[in-house]
């Protein structure tokens, strides 16, 4: 019998890996959270909605347009599960609920193509409605045409924060600010770095042009004081401290905000990976070979959910990974597409390197933060309630400072809050952030329906 | 290092503590060694039960002493546990276990826990949002719950703020009986001395007990736990289900903020050597079923989180607690078997009690770590015999 491979992500890597499977001869499951195809940066519009790809993706149209014609015509060869969550991984089995309906799923080789979510750092008042993630404002405006404000300010740095910025403009939204905590010398210090994928680095520089022509105010080397704002209105305005020291305020109704991404590794910890403390990254990231390869044998990871090297980098990954299975199980694969593949990865990775020294993440920030400021947001932790657990219980380490004092404990499970978190309790505890260690990763990856279906219906009497 | 008290505690659970914290108060001099950090393991992963009833009638002595200390715990320790004593109902389905409510309410009186059972119409008036299969409620006002995760910590601190010595991250590897008491050496060849030592490790304590010819048939399993997104307080009281049927045997309690933690039905793996232990996927799927079926308003309700811990279980899911039949000045308090946390500062206080005064009032024999030394000895024979050419 075949082997069953499954690929979780139906982004850039999983399609490719996906594609790479079906080459070999397989028939892999893919399992997506999405409704539909394309993942988080070729996300497809809902059913009947009518923008032009170009409207939609701008200078990715082409890439976007090419990976979604590549699952259109996998899909009669794949079992494709859209709208369904892998909630809980076992050895060689994995847990989906889709509504509220339960399955189980064995597997040979499981391909995780988890992709990234952003970074964030708290700031004071990003607990009032109105305060999204870089990445959620961007869902909105493609996923339903939406903007998250109708005057919007963006904050904090990294790629994303200009590209979303360049995108609410061209459709039409007002951007009242584009706000980066990181300086032109520090773009300059990595250019050689950028300069491993020259169009990529254009593209960046497109991005600044649409901002210059529509006249949004761009500053750099800012420090965040507040997001303004009360529980009644929302947000009302962002002030923020300029590199020179004065004082700016900018009146907005949405803020969004981001300091590039971070991998979604809850997949890889439920499956077991070990995990290593990157200090460049100064992130935990799942152990992998350049192919893919887990520590744990028969699970495979690739995309942003591995490494946060972006979408082109993503492709060749996640095809990587599927030839790497595709090896492990007994099947024979190209060995030079597979060196191909790695040294093209090569470059992706100096550029990605290149992204971290121009748009550093600001761990300072954490320790500077008021105690009253919310740090999880979920459950409503502040940094001085994390600072109690450190200072009056003895609190060093993640997992102890979650269990005294509830950071990281709510519905998101710490994705949003544990690198701050862990920049708090360092701070505090005066200890480098390796040391903190990490949250362990516990199902379900999100909510969990008790409504779920049950092998056998005990229900009697509702 | 080379340190000398009164009594070394091995083992920084909630007994571990509460011992600690106890032998304090009686001025004794006390050096507590942890493997982990206080409170990791069964004793912080616990359902967090503060609950008397259903417990063996042996054990209500020291259920009622750990009572009085939950009630006082923000004096005692300076700090909040969250203990609530909001009660404990117990609910049923089946007919011979709304039976045996009437039979331990009657027999519990005897033990100052006084009990309510009702029945029908009464019962769904008081609980209005029980499922219809309940066909009793046995109520324990004076019950409630605590945050588990909290506890053990709590008392490790109190306790070291009164003068114990309290010692993370140390494995014990050895414990030796020598002139004038005990030699306890750690993993990284640390040497404790003490008079008296009391092995309190939990899942770990059968390593040590066998090192004084007292093996037990412990084994390792973890509870399924799991927490909802924080809804309105409405479930005032602690509810869990009374059966022999295991996989029905689901409890609950919504705390303050809102959330309601789950647990129960069949254990899952747990290993003390890698100290981890998971929540099966499946559990949690027939979990949640079982919760609709007690009470169908939590249906549109989310599950936001599952974890689970080491807690060690005996055949009998009795307790081994008292001193050890080998060696005088040794003492043993592990294998609560899923119910531990509500008595254990009633065991630290009789505990701290008999090592101090050499005796307590509270009977311990049913408790002995004896019971199981004729078991173990057959089954030493058998095994001999089935591997034997």
């Amino acid at each position: 019998m075949a082997a069953t491979v499954i690929v979780i992500g139906a982004g850039p890597a999983g399609v490719r890996a996906a594609q790479a499977l079906v080459e070999a001869g397989l028939r892999p499951v893919v399992i997506d959270e999405g409704r539909r195809d394309g993942g988080q940066i070729y996300r497809r519009q809902p059913e009947g909605f009518k923008r032009t790809y170009e409207t939609l993706y701008g200078t990715e149209a082409a890439r976007a347009r090419a990976l979604h014609d590549a699952f259109d015509a996998l899909r009669p060869k794949i079992d494709y599960v859209p709208d369904t969550l892998v909630w809980n991984i076992e050895p060689n089995a994995l847990h989906t609920v889709s509504g509220t309906r339960h399955r189980k799923l064995a597997f040979d080789a499981l391909i995780i193509c988890s992709g990234a979510t952003d970074r964030l750092m708290p700031v004071p008042g990003w607990h009032h409605a109105g305060a999204y993630s870089l990445g959620g404002a961007q869902v909105a405006l493609k996923s339903q045409g939406c903007a998250i404000g109708s005057r919007v300010v963006m904050m904090g740095t990294g790629p994303l924060l200009y590209l979303v910025a360049a995108q609410y403009v061209k459709a039409g939204a007002t951007v009242s600010a584009v706000l980066d905590t990181s300086t032109f010398a520090q773009r300059l210090r990595a250019l050689p770095q950028l300069l491993a994928i020259p169009s990529a680095l254009r593209k960046g520089v497109a991005l600044m042009r649409v901002l210059k022509d529509a006249r949004v105010p761009v500053h750099r080397g800012i420090t965040p004081v507040e997001i303004r704002g009360t529980p009644e209105h929302g947000v009302q305005g962002v002030r923020v401290r300029q590199a020179d020291g004065a004082m700016l305020q900018v009146g907005c109704d949405a803020v969004a905000l981001g300091y590039h991404l971070r991998p979604e590794t809850q997949l890889a910890d439920l499956a077991g990976c070990e995990f290593r403390f990157d200090q460049a990254l100064q992130q935990w990231l799942p152990i992998a070979d350049v192919d893919g390869r887990s520590n744990v044998k028969g699970i495979y990871l690739a995309g942003d959910g591995a490494r946060v090297r972006g979408a082109d980098a993503a492709e060749r990954a996640g095809r990587l990974a599927a030839l790497a299975a595709l090896k492990d199980i007994g099947m024979t694969c190209s060995e030079d597409e597979a060196n191909k593949l790695r040294l093209q990865l090569n470059r992706f990775t100096r550029f990605a390197s290149g992204l971290r020294t121009a748009f550093p993440w600001p761990a300072r920030f954490a320790a500077a933060l008021p105690d009253e400021t919310i740090v999880c947001r979920c459950e409503a932790i502040t940094a001085g309630d994390l600072r109690r657990v450190v200072n009056d219980m003895g609190a060093k380490e993640a997992n102890r400072a979650k269990a005294f004092s509830r950071v990281g404990m709510g519905r998101c499970q710490g994705r949003f809050c544990a690198h701050a978190g862990a920049e708090v309790i360092a701070a505090e505890a005066r200890v480098p952030l390796e040391a903190v260690g990490r949250l362990r990763g516990q199902a379900p990856v999100k909510p969990l329906p008790m409504a779920l279906a049950p092998h056998k219906d005990l229900e009697t009497s509702e | 290092m080379n340190e000398r008290a009164d009594v070394i505690v091995i083992g920084g659970g909630i007994v571990g503590t509460t011992t600690a914290f106890f032998l304090r108060r009686r001025k004794r001099s006390v050096i507590l060694l942890e493997r982990g950090l206080t409170g990791q393991q069964a004793s912080g992963v616990n359902f967090g039960g503060v609950r008397r009833q259903g417990r063996a009638l042996e054990q209500l002595a020291m259920s009622n002493r750990a009572l009085q200390t939950w009630r006082r715990s923000r004096e005692l320790l300076g700090e909040d546990v969250e203990f609530l004593p909001s009660g404990h109902t117990r609910v049923c389905y089946h007919a011979h276990d709304a039976e045996y409510f009437h039979r331990y309410a009657a027999d519990a009186r005897a033990y100052d826990l006084d009990l309510e059972v009702l029945e029908g119409a009464a019962m769904f008036e008081r609980f209005p949002f029980l499922g219809r299969d309940v066909i009793a409620a046995s109520i324990s006002p004076l019950d409630g719950h605590a945050n588990p995760r909290l506890a053990a910590p709590a008392f490790g601190r109190a306790a070291a703020r009164l003068g114990a010595r309290v010692v993370e991250n140390t494995e014990v590897v050895r414990v030796e009986k020598e002139a004038g008491g005990f030699c306890v050496e750690s993993a990284a060849g640390d040497v404790y001395r003490a008079e008296q030592v009391l092995i309190c490790a939990g899942a770990w304590a059968n390593t040590l007990s066998t090192q004084f010819g007292e093996p037990v048939p412990l084994v390792a399993r973890g509870p399924q736990m799991a927490v909802t997104e924080p809804v309105p307080y409405v479930f005032k009281a602690s509810m869990g289900v009374y059966t022999s049927i295991k996989e029905e045997s689901v409890y609950f309690r919504q705390v303050e903020r809102g959330n309601i933690v789950l647990g129960g039905g069949p254990p899952g793996p747990a290993d003390a050597d890698t100290r981890r232990a998971s929540v099966l996927a499946e559990n949690t799927v027939a979990q949640l079923a079982q919760f609709r079926r007690m009470v169908p308003a939590m249906r549109p309700l989310h599950v936001i989180r599952v974890w689970s811990g080491v807690e060690s279980y005996l055949p009998d899911s009795e307790p081994v607690i008292g001193p050890s039949s080998k060696a005088d000045g040794l003492f043993y308090a592990f294998g609560f078997s899923g119910s531990g946390f509500q008595i254990g500062p009633g065991v630290g206080e009789t505990l701290a009690e008999l090592l101090d005064a050499g005796s307590t009032p509270i009977d311990l024999s049913s408790f002995s770590i004896r019971r199981f030394q004729r078991a173990s000895l057959t089954h030493a024979q058998s095994l001999t015999s089935e591997t034997s050419p």
